[in-house]
């Protein structure tokens, strides 16, 4: 079994012999390393200048992307931001920080 | 109807014999098991047990949680999460409370939750009604559920003491349950050779979990996201599970003839030594062939029973080295495949004699046919069985086995 106490996810390509029963997973906090981000529509572009630090999109973000740093907002972590918009919809109107843009278009733009 | 025991062995079990009905056998299995967690909802003809092990847990003979849910679906979820908390899970349902878990059955096979559940067996509606039929247990036949099934209310007692050791089990891991017909199983009052509590307790051992959800010490997280990358691998370690549960059984088995003298098998053979013909029934309905057998046998003719104890994982071989040599082979099930290959029982009879039929220069196998019987708990007498050792009679004696699938005991 690959994944023993302290030890580590399922190897890529592991048999059926080597993984735990039922699909469980051995190890805490193993989601970190399942980046989650790649199927988003669009995402969420965070402008520092605009920003008052109130943290409501980092209390309001499903999927914990909202990175911050001595409790401040430093940007999205894009590895597992789904792009639902809730950061931008709670973002208050007299800041408007975060901009939703396309994924394509932000990718083809380099934003 | 179990291998018996001798006055010796009830003696060092330290048992009883008491008059039971199958549902109170259970019950009394469970109080005796002490589960940690029973939630259950009742509904006929399984009611009863639902009541006595709420009294067990009301008078205080037992410190069991149990969970008073909304309906079956809920029932199978709180003994899943309860399972998965590492805590000894029991339920008990009949027909379309089955039915209503369906989901959840799945769910606590493929999370390898070792729960024990009677199933009294009902038939399903429509139309409505309560009496003994196979079809809901049938159903979920490929769940991945282990299913032991039950003569009598002795069987039934026997069966789940050991389905919580076959159950629990780490080379097994997989829910079970312990089917007994309705009514003719759960109604019906029976002397049951009953272990002592003590024994109880010592053959079933404490129950130590692979995992728990509830330890902070070793974290696991059950029920995540499983796609096209590892859920394949987790399907073939379950089959596999199921794969190795006869040899489990047995062990099992073995142990409890120990504690008890009552000895048990994966398929019984009644008087087949010699036997030129079969009848394969489950349940109940064994015993009324069991009595033709003998009486057709003192007519002259050595016909015999096969009783397949364990259905699910299926016991092919066994089923194949009591069936191979024979002329033909009868096949009784009560549910019907509604147009598919016959009955469940018989697809899986037929499917394991044709394996045989490859393997011979000859491409025979024996004739098979398949009755379909007793459904919504239409009686089947010992009558109607004789005509079904007169029809493989027929078949042995002229070659023709003639309709592949036979309506026994309905009205034309």
């Amino acid at each position: 079994m690959t994944q023993g106490e302290g030890g580590d996810l399922p190897r890529e390509g592991a048999g059926w012999r080597e993984l735990p029963p039922g699909g469980i997973i051995l190890i805490p906090g193993g989601s970190e390393r399942y980046t989650t981000g790649d199927w988003r529509t669009s995402r969420p572009v965070w402008h520092r200048e605009r920003c008052i630090q109130c943290l409501l999109c980092w209390v309001y973000c499903p999927d914990g992307a909202i990175r911050t740093e001595d409790g401040k907002v430093v940007g999205v972590d894009l590895r597992y931001c789904k792009g639902c918009g809730i950061c931008a919809a709670e973002c208050p109107d007299k800041a408007r920080a975060i901009e939703m843009v396309p994924e394509a278009r932000a990718r083809r733009e380099g934003v | 109807m179990a291998g018996q025991a001798t006055a010796t062995d009830q003696k060092k079990a330290g048992g009883r014999r008491l008059a039971l009905t199958g549902n109170e056998a259970v019950a009394l299995a469970i109080r005796q098991v002490s589960p940690d967690v029973v939630a259950a909802y009742p509904i006929t003809p399984q009611t009863d047990i639902v009541q006595y092990v709420a009294s067990f847990v009301a008078d205080g003979l037992i410190d069991t949680e149990f969970v008073t849910v909304e309906s079956e679906h809920s029932a199978m979820s709180a003994v899943v999460g309860a399972a998965a908390a590492g805590a000894r899970a029991m339920t008990a349902t009949s027909a379309n409370g089955l039915a209503l878990m369906w989901e959840v059955l799945y769910i606590a096979a493929g999370l390898r939750l070792p729960v024990v559940m009677a199933v009294v067996n009902r038939a399903l509606s429509a139309p409505l009604n309560i009496h003994c039929d196979h079809s809901d247990a049938m159903g979920a036949r490929d769940s991945g559920w282990i299913q032991l099934w039950s003569e009598d209310a002795q069987e039934a007692y026997d069966n789940l003491l050991q389905a919580v050791r076959i159950a629990e089990d780490p080379r097994v891991q997989l829910p079970v349950m312990v089917c007994l017909d309705g009514f003719i199983i759960s109604h019906a009052l029976l002397n049951v050779e009953v272990i002592a509590d003590e024994a109880v307790r010592a053959f079933v051992g404490e129950y130590r979990p692979a995992y728990s959800v509830l330890d902070p010490d070793r974290p696991v997280t059950v029920g995540p996201l499983d796609l096209y990358d590892f859920y394949f691998e987790h399907k073939r370690q379950q089959a596999e599970a199921m794969r190795t549960a006869p040899e489990v059984i047995r062990e099992v088995a073995r142990d409890f003839a120990r504690v008890c003298g009552r000895g048990y098998d994966l398929v019984e053979g009644y008087r087949m030594e010699d036997a030129e013909v079969a009848v394969v029934a489950l349940g109940s309905t064994a015993g009324t062939v069991r009595h033709v057998v003998d009486v057709v046998r003192a007519e002259g003719w050595p016909v015999g029973l096969v009783k397949p104890r364990v259905f699910r994982p299926f016991p092919a071989d066994e089923m194949l080295s009591l069936l191979g040599r024979l002329g033909a082979v009868a096949v009784l099930d009560r549910s019907d495949g509604m147009a598919g290959r016959g009955g469940p029982l018989f697809a899986e009879v037929r499917s394991a004699l044709y394996r045989l039929a490859e393997g011979r220069a000859s491409g025979r196998s024996p004739v098979t046919l398949d009755f379909v019987y007793g459904l919504g708990g239409r009686d089947l007498d010992p009558v109607a069985v004789r005509r079904v050792y007169a029809r493989l009679r027929e078949v042995t004696g002229t070659g023709k086995p003639g309709p592949e699938v036979t309506y026994l005991g309905v009205r034309e």
